[in-house]
């Protein structure tokens, strides 16, 4: 099983910190790129983003938050 | 059944459909007796219920618009149906209220929010343009902070209760507008009613209602926003967002020229001035604002509605700015006709200058002084 190599904790920012923040972790290229955020719309957003860039996008629900697991 | 109606709202289908609607609504509004090249104006509506409220003293600008109140509801309604619905806030609240302040400032020297430069471009209005040039600028001014580290902090989760308070301060408006309250001085007020001018210029308040809740709930669905549009063009080369707005402007111009209500010109227009720089710099002060609020005005509400509790004190720093601007002598004119018949354009005073300089100034500050540190 692949290691997490990069977290990041979306969780109560506004737009577009979501976006912005999972960009640069893919810019940086280390994958699986684990985000937590706690809305619909960043889920949305990044889920979008990510696959307009033709990755692979995991989601998973956790208690309050959403995971998003984004890999090549 | 509600996956596949989420899955719908988020396509690029869906926000288009969603623009179409806005722009189509908008100028049927109008034709209903909502005034001319302003459909649905965040900031002009939000400036009315100030007046109504008698907040301000500008009698030709008071009346509790509906289609404000739908919007919430409308949003509110959504989020309960799709789960949605999350009371949160404490990202820096009063710093958010002073955002809209200002928002609210520069979108009255305008005459308008980025919604109405929509419609009022669609109406022919080509001032409208130069509005949305200016919101754009101010977008990139916003950009440049957010790309610098800006952000105003972590939102968190509040008891459900708590987001019930800003749709609960609609859901009383709501009573407002309907009860009629008279019990002030000389038999007027509380709540007052325009006689003359735009605020007497309104659709029945069914009909308002009804269109506020429809947009409301498909903007809440589809997180339609006409500044995170630009924005993410210009960010990410993202074109989800614009493609909606786009819709809006295409299907208002075509409703507009349907109607019969498409005139264009440039400085005898319905509601709007034709001073450049001011018409520029009241955008750019606006788009600066929204962007480091994080949305447009019409985007705070729909947050407000599902229980985001900073887009509810953005929007009570914005009511607030409006009444601050008319009774301050901030807020734009129209152009005035003389007797030979030539047009006088609208100046600004001097506290308009000031105002409007001292919310780029208070802009800025804010966004250099809340930042993270950029790797």
């Amino acid at each position: 099983m692949a290691q997490t190599a990069k977290e990041i904790d979306a969780r109560g920012l506004s737009c577009p910190q979501p976006v912005f923040l999972t960009l640069k972790a893919i810019d940086e290229g280390k994958f699986p790129i684990r985000v937590t955020v706690d809305n619909a719309t960043a889920k949305a957003n990044i889920r979008r983003m990510a696959q307009g860039k033709k990755l692979n996008v995991a989601i998973e629900d956790k208690d309050e938050d959403i995971i998003l697991t984004i890999s090549k | 059944m509600k996956e596949k109606i989420t899955d719908f709202f988020s396509s690029r289908l869906g926000i288009i459909i969603t623009g179409a609607v806005i722009g189509i609504l908008g100028p049927t509004l109008q034709k209903f007796g909502n005034p001319k090249n302003m459909g649905v104006c965040v900031a002009c509506f939000e400036r009315d219920i100030a007046g109504a409220l008698g907040l301000h003293r500008a009698a030709v600008v008071q009346y509790i618009r509906p289609e404000i109140i739908g919007f919430v509801l409308g949003s509110l309604i959504a989020a309960l149906l799709f789960n949605e619905f999350k009371a949160r806030g404490g990202s820096a609240p009063v710093v958010r209220f002073i955002l809209g302040f200002f928002a609210m400032t520069g979108a009255l020297v305008f005459l308008g929010c980025p919604w109405r430069a929509w419609f009022r471009f669609a109406g022919g209005d080509m001032n409208g343009l130069v509005g949305l040039i200016g919101l754009a600028i101010g977008i990139l001014i916003g950009i440049a902070f957010l790309k610098n580290g800006y952000n105003l902090g972590r939102s968190h989760s509040c008891k459900k209760a708590a987001g019930w308070a800003f749709p609960g301060i609609m859901i009383a408006l709501l009573c407002l507008a309907i009860l009629q309250p008279r019990f002030g001085a000389d038999g007027t007020g509380p709540i007052f009613n325009s006689e003359s001018g735009p605020g007497s210029m309104h659709a029945p308040l069914i009909i308002s209602l009804c269109a506020g809740l429809i947009i409301g709930f498909i903007c809440q669905r589809t997180r339609f926003c006409t500044v995170g549009a630009i924005r993410d063009v210009a960010m990410f080369k993202d074109t989800h967002l614009i493609s909606g707005v786009l819709a809006l402007g295409v299907f208002a111009f075509l409703t507009n020229l349907v109607y019969g209500q498409f005139k264009f010109g440039y400085d005898n227009m319905p509601i709007a001035h034709s001073n450049l720089v001011w018409n520029l710099l009241g955008m750019i002060l606006s788009g600066l604002a929204y962007t480091l609020a994080g949305g447009c005005a019409g985007r705070q509400l729909f947050l407000g509605g599902e229980g985001d509790m900073d887009a509810g004190i953005f929007v009570l720093g914005m009511i607030t700015g409006a009444a601050f601007s008319h009774n301050f002598g901030l807020a734009g004119a129209a152009n005035s006709v003389l007797e030979d018949g030539t047009i006088k354009v609208w100046q600004p005073n001097t506290q308009t200058m000031i105002a409007v300089c001292l919310g780029l100034v208070v802009c800025v500050i804010i966004g250099l002084t809340n930042r993270d540190k950029v790797d």
